[in-house]
């Protein structure tokens, strides 16, 4: 099933187009942690190449933390482990969106930039994902990621606070545009969204989670529901394919 | 020092990268458990909400800041379901509303 090229530029070129606003929004956030990085000893070469190669905003926060205090490599794998062990579960769902008949080697390129902002968008492609489209996202928020974090150790503070703050959430706006449109179409989805919001609204602010880290939350929380949700509202066959018309 | 900032870069990069890659190695084909696929379905909405909410809020220099970004971005998204111009429309808000706060 070759699809031709045009088809796979036309694909690269909305990743790109659909790349901006997540490269501009890593700048943002990894430009604070190349402050961090740079606190912890880092270079601004070092930060540069921890981001292009590791691209995951909690987990190095977790990774670089370590290293300030001087911790094994053993921790800091683990550390590592289980603060990115969400990706698993987007990894799990992104494999349920990829054509079996694709070239395998495509796996391990789409792999490499597994992140919250790039699942979200390959995700939400209707039918199989033309893995050139995660791969145009990917050429704009790597880079945006690794320069935001070498710039953060270069000129740390010279940016206003004001800008760095407002830049600080176009990630969240992008999720936003990502799970509402479905919401509207679909009154499951929306009920889910709603009591999402809530239940993590409720398990931040309880003092019994506080020992829990962002990430493990958001596994914990996904986990219980999407099960739940999977339980009362299991998705049929048809559904899943006006999904993908 | 140096060394080992650059084997702890190693040992990052090499974890999250096993990560990420194991699952879309290991399930090659549909999964026909009707359970599995609806959880699968569900995680993605699930997941992108819970990050976002209430990290949005709590984000930027004030809470409400982060509120009219959240209101701004769901109205926007649901009028127009366009990635680039929400996520530059809640940055514009969160500026906005910060020079009067």
């Amino acid at each position: 099933m070759a699809k031709p090229h045009s088809e796979h530029a036309l694909w690269y070129r909305r990743g790109l187009r659909d790349g901006v606003p997540i490269a501009l929004g890593y700048f943002a956030v990894a430009f604070t942690l190349g402050i961090t990085a740079k606190k912890a000893g880092f270079t601004a070469f070092q930060a540069f190449v921890c981001s292009f190669t590791t691209n995951a905003s909690a987990g190095q926060y977790a990774g670089i933390a370590l290293i300030s205090a001087g911790a094994g490599l053993a921790e800091i794998a683990i550390m590592e482990a289980v603060a990115n062990a969400r990706y698993l579960l987007m990894s799990a769902a992104l494999s349920q969106k990829l054509d079996p008949k694709m070239p395998f080697f495509h796996r391990f390129l789409i792999g490499y930039d597994v992140t919250d902002e790039i699942f979200g968008i390959s995700v939400s492609v209707p039918g199989y994902l033309d893995p050139f489209y995660t791969y145009g996202a990917m050429t704009m928020a790597l880079p945006g990621w690794a320069l935001g974090a070498m710039f953060g150790v270069i000129c740390g503070t010279i940016l206003p606070v004001s800008i760095v703050s407002a830049l600080g959430v176009g990630i969240y706006g992008m999720f936003i545009a990502i799970v509402v449109p479905p919401a509207k179409k679909s009154r499951v989805v929306a009920a889910v969204v709603l009591i999402s919001a809530a239940a993590s609204f409720a398990v931040s602010k309880l003092a019994v989670f506080a020992a829990l880290s962002e990430g493990m939350r958001t596994i914990v929380l996904t986990v219980a529901l999407a099960a739940a949700a999977a339980l009362l509202f299991p998705v049929k066959d048809e559904e899943a394919k006006e999904e993908a018309p | 020092m140096r060394s080992y900032i650059w084997l702890a870069i190693l040992a990052m990069a090499g974890v999250t990268y096993c990560i990420r890659v194991l699952p879309l190695t290991l399930i090659r084909r549909k999964i026909e458990n009707r359970f599995l696929r609806s959880f699968l379905y569900y995680v993605p909405y699930v997941t992108l909400t819970v990050m976002t909410f209430p990290a949005i809020i709590e984000a930027t220099g004030s809470v409400w800041s982060g509120v009219a970004a959240l209101a701004a971005g769901i109205l926007v998204a649901y009028l127009t379901e366009n990635l680039f111009l929400v996520s530059v429309l809640c940055c514009a808000v969160v500026f906005v509303v910060e020079m009067f706060l």
